[in-house]
């Protein structure tokens, strides 16, 4: 309803300079990987980076669920976890399962997609598109889960169904938790040694590329444009009639448990997928760190980067690593250039963030973006329009009738 | 059956005695629900601060001192969230209340962290409360006995004065219609803060009894329960205080079988509690004692 309409020019110049931002950044990241010099600026960035698009991943497919289809989903740490058992349970090679599977006298898997693909393929690009396997069958067992689930949740209505998935996403903590299940999930024990980040590089005969930080950026933009694509279909169209008014949606002939379950397996779909990559970039995971905390601070990030906008979350998602990891680690460390300040240590960058996501829920809670997108073809016409208003203005008018 | 019993009695008192805990805290989460319809995520939050106010007041104070400042400063502490997170938020849609609701308990939980510095706070130990005593054959705490009279006692206490008060009568009204009983010249600010305030006096009393059976509280420790006692109050019909007893001391005697099948089932003892919820959720939507609810167009 509230879309901008672009005139077709504006739209393409838009389009090229986005595919050229896009390049450059992926230059950048490539040259970082490889030909960068190693110094404390870059050993902050790289994991803000790989950390960052995955959040910007994570978070998007929650606001798929709660900001386009209004589902007040919380179980979001349930779908992660899912997602980043079943990447590392296929991704562990073969000679490692004796030392992970310790207490289960080596699980009962006993191959690793990513080696067998590597014997046919050579190490490098097994690794790549074994991970990228592993990745999708993680994304579809979370996704199989959410059908399963969806099932009953998705009859309830706001609160209740925020409290079943978030009952939901408990439950299946404790069943990977839980030792019956050990020889496949390793009860409460670490999943280590599987293929991460560090593992994924590419050949050119003799001459071998990392991919570390490029790997996560990719995986994290494909999913993210296909939610986009959704958004922008006519399935979108309906998800967001939902969200409006479910009543007045269901009378114009959309199928609302239809919808729901799509908006919901979809959203799982890349939960688990984000849950794959957090488990590479962590390289070890275990299922106790999966705690309804998660879910909470993903959404607040949503929360900050506007409920309902793509380009919101991916900003705050940065935003808020960067902070985290980075910018304000100072108020953790006891002094900020040189003077030491008596109230910042442990656990005060984290009563500053609670503070201002306070701040950002009750004074601005459309956070940063609302329900608007930042796009190259938005801030052209911008530009335009500071230099010549007049002429943007008949422009525009064209525009929209052209659409 | 005597001898099952006999065998598995303490697990059976330490069910009884937690879900009393359960209670009091579900009795808060019942009525600012049956008012606001709000999930206060907030509550078990305040359910711990209540617990480390009690670690840091008993340090420096004498137990009849800090007892009633633990219960003093929860009522204030519920007081002010109400009026700083949720009173500003009255029009706005129920999403939003809920987002604020679960920032406060991000927020007590990370100031949590950082004034304990992470570290485990070691509980102090409240006379005659955990004085041991022998039921049956069984050996357990003065608190678990403590735990369901006094439970009753405050339930009782707490519909009495619901019947019979004016307070209590503005706080039927407000959760029967909002916008009526506003019209009507109830004065609804001052009826949701006394609302915020008794849940949080008995989350107080509750917090007083729960951690007096765990060695020490962490930033954490209220989530669970927190959650577990809105499950009980959903259990029992959201907005029915008698049926968040009955519920809450359902879960917590379920709660306390699973654990006492052996390790193997331990994890699932909070997993019991969900499945639960949502097998009720499906069957019989509005709990035991809930109010058949109609969706208006």
């Amino acid at each position: 309803m509230n879309e901008t309409l672009y005139t077709p020019s504006e739209k393409k110049t838009g389009n090229v300079i986005a595919v050229c931002a896009i390049a450059l950044v992926y230059v950048f990241l490539f040259l970082l990987d490889n030909f960068l010099p190693s110094n404390s600026f870059t050993l902050m960035l790289i994991p803000v980076l790989k950390k960052g698009a995955i959040y910007s991943l994570i978070c998007v497919s929650m606001n798929l669920l709660n900001g386009f289809t209004g589902l007040f989903s919380l179980g979001q740490a349930g779908f992660l976890l899912i997602g980043a058992y079943s990447y590392a349970i296929f991704a562990i090679p073969a000679d490692q399962h004796a030392a992970v599977y310790q207490y289960f006298d080596g699980g009962l898997i006993q191959f690793s997609i990513p080696e067998a693909l590597g014997s046919v393929l050579g190490t490098n690009l097994g690794n790549f598109l074994g991970a990228i396997v592993c990745i999708i069958i993680a994304g579809l067992i979370a996704a199989a889960f959410a059908t399963l689930i969806g099932i009953p949740v998705l009859r309830l209505k706001s609160d209740y169904l925020a409290i079943a998935t978030l009952g939901f996403a408990e439950i299946i903590r404790a069943i990977c938790q839980w030792t019956g299940l050990g020889t496949i999930t390793n009860g409460s024990n670490l999943l280590r040694k599987y293929t991460s980040f560090s593992d994924i590089k590419i050949s050119f005969g003799d001459t071998v590329f990392k991919l570390s930080t490029i790997f996560p950026f990719l995986i994290a933009m494909v999913s993210i444009l296909l939610i986009v694509l959704l958004i922008n279909s006519s399935y979108g169209r309906a998800f967001k009639a939902i969200r409006d008014d479910e009543v007045a949606a269901e009378a114009m002939g959309i199928n609302l448990f239809k919808h729901k379950m799509l908006s919901f397996v979809i959203s799982s779909f890349f939960a688990g997928v984000g849950g794959a990559l957090l488990a590479m970039y962590q390289t070890t995971i275990q299922a106790s760190a999966f705690k309804t905390a998660m879910t909470y601070e993903i959404l607040l990030i949503v929360v900050i980067g506007g409920i309902g906008s793509v380009t919101g979350s991916c900003i705050a998602s940065f935003l808020y690593i960067a902070c985290n990891e980075w910018w304000l680690r100072f108020l953790d460390s006891g002094s900020v250039f040189g003077l030491s300040v008596p109230f910042f240590r442990d656990g005060f960058r984290k009563v500053v963030f609670s503070v201002i996501i306070m701040v950002v829920v009750l004074f601005f809670s459309r956070g940063i973006m609302g329900d608007k997108e930042l796009s190259f073809a938005g801030m052209i016409r911008r530009l335009k329009r500071r230099k010549k208003p007049a002429k943007a203005a008949e422009a525009s008018e064209g525009g929209d009738g052209n659409e | 059956m005597a001898s099952f019993l006999q065998a598995n009695l303490p697990y059976i008192l330490a069910g009884i005695s937690v879900g009393g805990q359960y209670a009091l805290i579900a009795i808060g989460y019942t009525m600012v629900y049956g008012i606001l319809r709000l999930i206060n995520f907030a509550h078990g939050d305040v359910f711990m601060v209540a617990g480390l106010v009690m670690v840091y007041a008993s340090a420096s104070l004498p137990m009849y001192i800090s007892i009633p400042l633990v219960l003093i400063v929860t009522m204030v502490l519920g007081f002010v969230i109400e009026r700083v997170a949720y009173k500003p938020l009255r029009t706005a849609p129920r999403m939003s209340l809920m987002i604020s609701a679960i920032g406060v308990s991000y927020l007590l939980q990370n100031c949590a962290l950082y004034f304990t510095g992470g570290l485990a706070q070691v509980y102090p130990s409240i006379p005659w409360l955990s004085n041991t005593v022998t039921i049956w054959g069984a050996t357990t705490k003065m608190v678990t006995i403590v735990t369901p009279i006094l439970t009753i006692v405050l339930v009782i206490a707490l519909v009495t004065f619901i019947q019979k008060t004016k307070m209590g009568m503005a706080m039927r009204a407000v959760s029967r219609d909002f916008e009526t009983s506003q019209l009507m010249g109830i004065r609804i600010n001052a009826v949701i803060s006394t609302t915020f305030v008794i849940g949080c006096l008995l989350a107080a009393i509750g917090s007083l009894l729960y951690f007096t059976n765990y060695p020490s509280v962490i930033p954490t420790s209220g989530s669970m329960p927190g959650l577990k006692a809105f499950v009980a109050a959903v259990f029992g019909g959201i907005g029915s205080i008698p049926g968040a007893v009955i519920g809450a001391f359902v879960i917590g005697i379920c709660e306390n079988i699973i654990k006492s099948l052996g390790s193997n089932w331990t994890v699932f003892s909070d997993a019991f509690t969900f499945a639960l919820l949502i097998v009720v959720l499906l069957v019989k939507p509005t709990g035991i004692f809930g109010e058949k609810a109609t969706d208006k167009v």
